[in-house]
């Protein structure tokens, strides 16, 4: 008896330890707390998990015990070893892990339900249909998403002619089946039951192929929602409410983010998800080809901002690519021994995933009161001697202001042609994501300084160290 | 029509229903102003408590008879993938908020 209120209790300090980890951890300076408390929280549930009296079970631990020495093995090392800028990438897979979890564990309430070994009435079969459909999305698009990431898949390889009808009939297939089985009960089997998972696998991996580049912060932050709510769907088999309620807080958790990203960009979730940028290749102004961009020398740019007053810097996923984050800090801090003023403008979607760019600079130790988000800098920008763009474009676009014809249109963009100069460092004049061509290049204030981000920046800290 | 009126009726379940409610509103006021410098770890650490699909796989052990090797794999498989995501999820975020905190000096 006592130990059943023990146990209530643990559980019931875990899920308060969630929400107020949670809580510490939307503010800057309680955030590790937070992530520390919500951890205390995981482990006292374990250990519940571990004790709670449960009739006539073997507990057989040792396979319990193995199983978590073994997967805290792989999670500690990895989580140790890699490095920050391939953060977008790490997140992906530990988020498409608790998603096939999910899927593990809705397949093993199936396989004995179907043989006749026990009973689910039907809202208990439409629960594990349910984790089985939304574990096994969140765990193929996570994958995939990481794939694109790692650079092992390029955006456009798998796209096959007019996906978003395969990706439309392909769910219908999906739900439809799911319902059916519901409705049906263990006369379906298990090779239907198994055949719905493959397809809630496929989808997850088909649903995601569109999405790419510039798209990713809001696909992963999509991606983290439905991990949890796969987990809090799962916590209903289990008849967990402390599942229930950690699932569901991670669920807000990843909405709140992918509506955050979408606003940024000015595009609803649905226009996302089917890949509304670029798409019929809608004709951009600038691309005219008698326009020339006017190129700079490494030299003249060091000298233009050694005799300025005032520096922004614009971050963008190039930034990341090259591995510059610490270059960049090292010509951050001779402009500053020199009196110049430098700060970073941070474009919400700028990189790969939410808050990409404040890690990057984090891991280099820019001061983060330097970072400016996007009305922020907007309003600095107007009072700034000299920009320099890191391998940012789609969010430095001017055609998103006044080309109704492009298709980033209404997108709130950094306004960096209000400053006096701009630098744009980059590897080529090749457009950016989707091939939106970049009317910036062109402008008056515009000088380009093509190569590396890094090389670039690095020639650049010893040209000022020279003057 | 009928066992969805049972299913709403059930005391049990309308409990459950009224827990779901909240905690998705408890979720969206304790997460609404999140600054832009926190995304990433705010992600990653949610992402870490998305792992408490580990409770299920642990149960799911516990109750499997100890020659019921499917049972046991697939739970064994839930554990480990599980706890990568527990561990690894909260292990990353302490990582980036260390280097957060050490920069505010």
């Amino acid at each position: 008896m006592i130990v059943d209120f023990l146990i209530n209790i643990a559980y019931l300090i875990g899920a308060l330890a969630f929400v107020w980890g949670l809580r510490l951890l939307s503010s800057p300076d309680s955030a590790r707390r937070g992530n520390t408390l919500a951890g205390f929280g995981m482990i006292l549930a374990i250990i519940a998990a571990m004790s709670e009296p449960i009739e006539g079970a073997s507990n057989n631990y040792g396979w319990i015990i193995g199983a978590i020495v073994l997967g805290g093995i792989i999670g500690l090392v990895s989580a140790r070893r890699v490095q920050m800028t391939a953060m977008p990438q790490m997140v992906s897979i530990f988020n498409g892990l608790g998603g096939a979890c999910a899927v593990v564990l809705a397949y093993a309430e199936l396989v004995p339900f179907y043989s006749g070994g026990t009973e689910l009435d039907t809202a208990g079969l439409g629960i594990v249909m349910l984790a089985l459909f939304i574990g096994g999305v969140s765990f193929t698009g996570s994958m995939l998403a990481f794939a694109k990431l790692q650079g092992l898949i390029w955006d456009s390889t798998l796209l096959l002619p007019k996906h978003n009808v395969i990706n439309m009939v392909l769910l219908v297939a999906t739900v439809g089946l799911g319902i059916y089985l519901t409705a049906t009960g263990s006369s379906a089997g298990l090779a239907l039951g198994s055949a719905f998972m493959v397809l809630a696998l496929i989808y997850g991996f088909s649903f995601v192929i569109p999405i790419g580049g510039a798209d990713m912060p809001v696909v992963i932050s999509l991606l983290n929602s439905l991990t949890g709510l796969s987990a809090a769907v799962t916590g209903l088999i289990y008849g967990s409410q402390f599942m229930l309620v950690g699932g569901i807080l991670v669920g807000a958790a990843g909405t709140i983010l992918t509506v955050l990203m979408c606003d940024a960009m000015n595009r609803s979730l649905v226009n996302v998800l089917i890949g509304g940028f670029g798409g019929g290749g809608a004709s951009a102004k600038g691309a005219d080809g008698d326009q020339v961009a006017k190129e700079v020398t490494v030299n003249d740019a060091a000298i233009q901002l050694f005799y300025s007053n005032s520096a922004i810097v614009v971050p963008g996923y190039g930034l990341a690519v090259a591995q510059a984050q610490k270059v960049c800090k090292e010509v951050d801090e001779l402009l500053e021994a020199n009196g110049v003023d430098v700060r970073y403008a941070i474009h919400p979607v700028a990189g790969r995933m939410p808050g990409h760019m404040n890690v990057l600079l984090a891991e280099a130790d820019v001061p983060y009161p330097k970072l400016l988000d996007l009305d922020e800098a907007n309003d600095a920008l107007k009072s700034t001697d000299m920009v320099i763009i890191v391998g940012a474009n789609d969010v430095v676009n001017p055609a998103a202001e006044d080309d109704p014809g492009s298709p980033i249109h209404g997108m709130p963009v950094l306004k960096v042609w209000d400053a006096k100069n701009v630098i744009v460092l980059k590897r080529s004049m090749r457009p950016g994501y989707a091939g939106i061509e970049n009317p910036l290049f062109f402008h008056e204030k515009t000088r380009m300084l093509f190569g590396d981000a890094k090389d670039s920046l690095s020639k650049l800290a010893s040209e000022i160290k020279n003057l | 029509m009928d066992s969805f009126i049972q299913f709403f009726n059930d005391e049990a379940n309308l409990l459950l229903i009224y827990l779901l409610l909240f905690t998705v509103i408890l979720g969206f006021e304790v997460i609404s102003k999140v600054p832009t410098v926190l995304h990433t770890p705010l992600m990653s650490g949610a992402n870490a408590i998305s792992g408490v699909v580990i409770i299920g796989a642990i149960l799911l052990i516990r109750q499997a008879e100890p020659g019921d090797y499917l049972t046991l794999s697939l739970g064994f498989l839930g554990v480990v993938l599980g706890m990568v995501n527990v561990a690894g999820g909260f292990a990353v975020t302490d990582r980036m908020l260390e280097m957060f905190k050490k920069k505010k000096r």
